[in-house]
Formats: C-alpha cells, sequence, structure tokens
C-alpha cells in the first residue's frame, strides 16, 4: 500500500483532535481547560518547522541540480508552512488571550514569528519579482537557504538571552517539568507526525498542480513558437 | 579566492568611490537631514530609549543605502569581465571588506553627529563604539549579500529593504540590548555574552554569503 501514511496522517489527526476535547488533562491555575490548546497551538509551530525545513532541502538540492522541479517543491513546501504559520499564530493568540489577558505581547518568542512570517513573505515576493525560470530557482534558493539559517537563530537561540512568558524561557520551568504528564506526550507527540504529515501530503498536491500547470504553460509556448 | 584579488577589488572600489564622490556624499547628506528631522521633531530628547530607537533606525536606513549601491557598477559588460577574470567569492569578500569600512565610517559620523545635536545619555562609551563596530561589520556583511540578490532582480530599492529588514532583526535586537547596557554604563565584561552572540552571528553571516555567493554571482 503506497498510501498508507496519509491514511496515518487522517487517523493521528482525529485521535489527537478526539483526545483533545475528550482526554483527561491535568488542572493546573490560570491555565485551566486552556492546556488543551497545545495538542493544536505546539502542534502547528512543529507542523510549520517540517514544512520548512522541508523547503530548504529542495532549496539546497536547487543549487546542486538547479531543476526547475526542485525548485517548484520548495515554493510550494513553503506556501504550506505558512498556512500552518496563520494558524499557529492564531490559535496561540486565542491562547494568549486567556492566559495573559491580551492576545499579543511583546514576548521574543512572538517576535521571533511576526519575523519569521515576514521573511518567507518578502521570500514570495523576490520569487514574484524574477522573471527567468533559472534565475529565480537560483537566487530564490539561495535566499531562502539565508533565510533558514537566520529564522532557526532568531526563534532558537536569542529567546534564550531574554525574558520570556512562554515555558522553558527565562526562569520558567518547561511544560516537560511539571505539568505535560506522559499521558499529555501519548497525545502530543502523534499530533505532530499526524500534521506533518498531512502538511507533506497537502504540499504534495500542491507541487503536482503546479508541476502540471507549469508543463501546461511551456507547451504553450511551444504552440505559439510553432504557429510564428 | 586570492589575497591579491581581493586587495586589488578593494582598492578598485576605493578609486571608483573618489572618482564618483557623489554615491557618497549623498548617503552622508542621507544621515545629516534625517539626524536633523529628528532634532526639529524632538529638540532634545531626554528618555533614553527614544534616542536609541531613533539612533539604530538612523543607522539600519543608512547602512541600506551604503549597501544598495554594492553591484550598480557590476551591470552589463562589465559583469563578464570580472566574471571572467575574479573568482566570485573573492569578489563577495572584497565587497563585504570594503562595505564595512565605508559603513563603519558613516556609523561612527552619525554618532558624532546624532550626540552633537541630540545630546548624549552613553555613560559607557567604550562599549557603545565596540558596539557600533560589531554592528556596522554585521550590517554591511549581510546587506551586501542581500544587494547581491537584489541586484538580479533588476536593483530594485524597494525589493533590498524588504529582503533585508527582517534579516537584520537578529542582529539589531542584540545590538540595541547591547547599547542600552552602554547607555546604563555597564561594563563590557557584564555584557561579554551578547557580544559573542553578536561576533557568532557576524561569523554566521560571512560564512553563509562566503557559500552561496557563486550562485548568485554565475548567470
Amino acid at each position: 500500500m503506497k498510501n498508507w501514511w496519509k491514511i496515518a496522517s487522517v487517523l493521528l489527526i482525529s485521535y489527537s483532535i478526539i483526545m483533545g476535547f475528550l482526554g483527561d488533562v491535568p488542572k493546573l491555575p490560570i491555565l485551566n481547560e486552556t492546556i488543551r490548546n497545545l495538542y493544536f497551538h505546539v502542534v502547528m509551530w512543529f507542523a510549520m518547522l517540517g514544512m520548512m525545513t522541508g523547503s530548504l532541502v529542495y532549496s539546497i538540492k536547487v543549487l546542486s541540480d538547479s531543476s526547475r522541479y526542485s525548485d517548484i517543491r520548495a515554493s510550494q513546501f513553503a506556501e504550506t508552512g505558512m498556512v500552518f504559520a496563520t494558524l499557529g499564530l492564531i490559535t496561540g493568540m486565542i491562547w494568549a488571550n486567556f492566559t495573559w489577558g491580551s492576545p499579543w505581547t511583546n514576548d521574543p518568542k512572538l517576535n521571533g514569528t511576526a519575523i519569521t512570517m515576514i521573511i518567507y513573505l518578502a521570500y514570495f515576493i523576490l520569487r514574484g519579482s524574477l522573471e527567468d525560470p533559472e534565475n529565480k530557482a537560483r537566487i530564490s534558493a539561495v535566499y531562502n537557504i539565508f533565510a533558514f539559517v537566520l529564522m532557526i537563530v532568531f526563534i532558537g537561540i536569542l529567546p534564550r538571552l531574554t525574558d520570556s512568558l512562554h515555558p522553558g524561557n527565562g526562569g520558567n520551568p518547561g511544560f516537560n517539568n511539571y505539568d505535560m504528564d506522559s499521558s499529555m506526550r501519548m497525545v502530543f507527540y502523534p499530533a505532530c507526525i499526524g500534521w506533518i504529515l498531512f502538511g507533506i501530503w497537502v504540499s504534495q498536491v500542491k507541487i503536482k498542480f503546479s508541476v502540471l500547470n507549469d508543463k501546461n504553460k511551456s507547451s504553450q509556448n511551444e504552440i505559439y513558437d510553432s504557429i510564428q | 579566492m586570492k589575497v591579491k584579488e581581493i586587495t586589488a577589488l578593494v582598492k578598485k572600489d576605493f578609486t571608483l568611490e573618489l572618482r564618483q564622490k557623489y554615491s557618497f556624499f549623498s548617503v552622508l547628506l542621507y544621515v545629516i537631514s534625517t539626524t536633523y528631522i529628528s532634532y526639529l521633531v524632538f529638540k532634545q530628547v531626554s528618555d533614553y530609549r527614544s534616542w536609541n530607537a531613533l539612533f539604530w533606525i538612523i543607522l539600519i536606513f543608512a547602512s541600506i543605502s551604503t549597501a544598495t549601491r554594492s553591484f550598480q557598477n557590476e551591470g552589463g559588460g562589465r559583469y563578464h569581465y570580472y566574471f571572467q577574470l575574479f573568482d566570485a567569492r573573492s569578489i563577495i569578500i572584497s565587497k563585504i571588506i570594503y562595505n564595512g569600512l565605508v559603513t563603519t565610517f558613516i556609523v561612527l559620523f552619525t554618532y558624532l553627529f546624532f550626540s552633537l545635536l541630540l545630546g548624549n545619555p552613553v555613560k559607557n562609551q567604550g562599549l557603545f563604539l565596540i558596539t557600533l563596530i560589531l554592528g556596522s561589520t554585521g550590517f554591511s556583511s549581510l546587506l551586501t549579500m542581500v544587494a547581491g540578490i537584489a541586484s538580479k532582480a533588476n536593483n530594485n530599492a524597494t525589493l533590498m529593504a524588504v529582503l533585508s529588514i527582517p534579516l537584520l532583526l537578529p542582529l539589531v535586537i542584540t545590538l540595541v540590548e547591547i547599547s542600552t547596557q552602554a547607555i546604563f554604563g555597564l561594563s563590557i565584561l557584564e555584557n561579554i555574552s551578547l557580544i559573542g552572540v553578536i561576533v557568532l552571528l557576524n561569523l554566521l553571516i560571512v560564512t553563509l554569503s562566503f557559500l552561496l555567493f557563486p550562485y548568485i554571482w554565475r548567470d
């Protein structure tokens, strides 16, 4: 069976949604029932990082084989990653509104997210401004690699230097220490795997669509050329 | 990549700069006029936070306009000439060195002029100067690379700003953090970890530019 992972992703996501709403969670002050958002909010970021890593891998591939299809793959993975980032932002804002009192706080992780999204929007703008497909593939791949490394620095290292409201930073204990018990872990990790597989599936469909679009365009060009 | 190539390229850039002084002076004039506007609007900045913010915003835009010119002379026929003559890595390293020197000069000039008009709340001058020099090397190496990318997209000035500002942020946030400490008069030793972060970021940016620039350069 070739498509077993698609079935697995649907099963894992449905398991995480059902367990997310019905399962037992630790009763904690302030967090209360919003702790269930862990299965959705944090998972979106893992899925986004997965998609961006996929985009990075194909960008490196563009530089070694300069194929147009690797470029299409890189850009489509980045687009799926942006969708996950938007979802992660929305779920995070809902959570922050209940626990911290406002949807947006000056927190290094939130700034990191905003910057990450701006970086990838800039990547799409750069792609739009380049016309020649081979040039576009190479130059946007370089920008993507450059941007990914700086993004990892920004969201991975800098929040550890300053205070953050997020768990595990700036003196706050991590989730793992006291409230992410083993029963939550049994939902959290499957949810991550499920959403990442789902993201790969979505990207795959998008890739197929744009490859067909590309082929269609080039065959049309050939017809025009033959007429002239 | 040879040291001889790099020195020749840096020398060439300085000779060109001396011949067309207007582009260098336009950046200086840019700094002077923006500082003067802030002076007219603020008169005297008593709050250290606003002073710091204004100062760094002016520096960021000044370094962007310095770096945008990096590859303006490398268009058309001259590009093919350089392409045959030099290794791409020598070109990026020479541009980074050249831009680093020019940006450091402009940054120090901005600091003097800014302090003259808007006052100087900095208590630890040594730490602040170290921050400025590290900042200008970081800015110039990142912006040179982005200028290379933007030059392939018809040297669009808006594109240059859009591509570089988000990438500059990790640097800017750390630099502002250190300069705030310098304003309060904290010592260099107390900020050694933040200085280390900046040095590492600079090394990371230079290494990435060194590895990736050859792919941009070949057409």
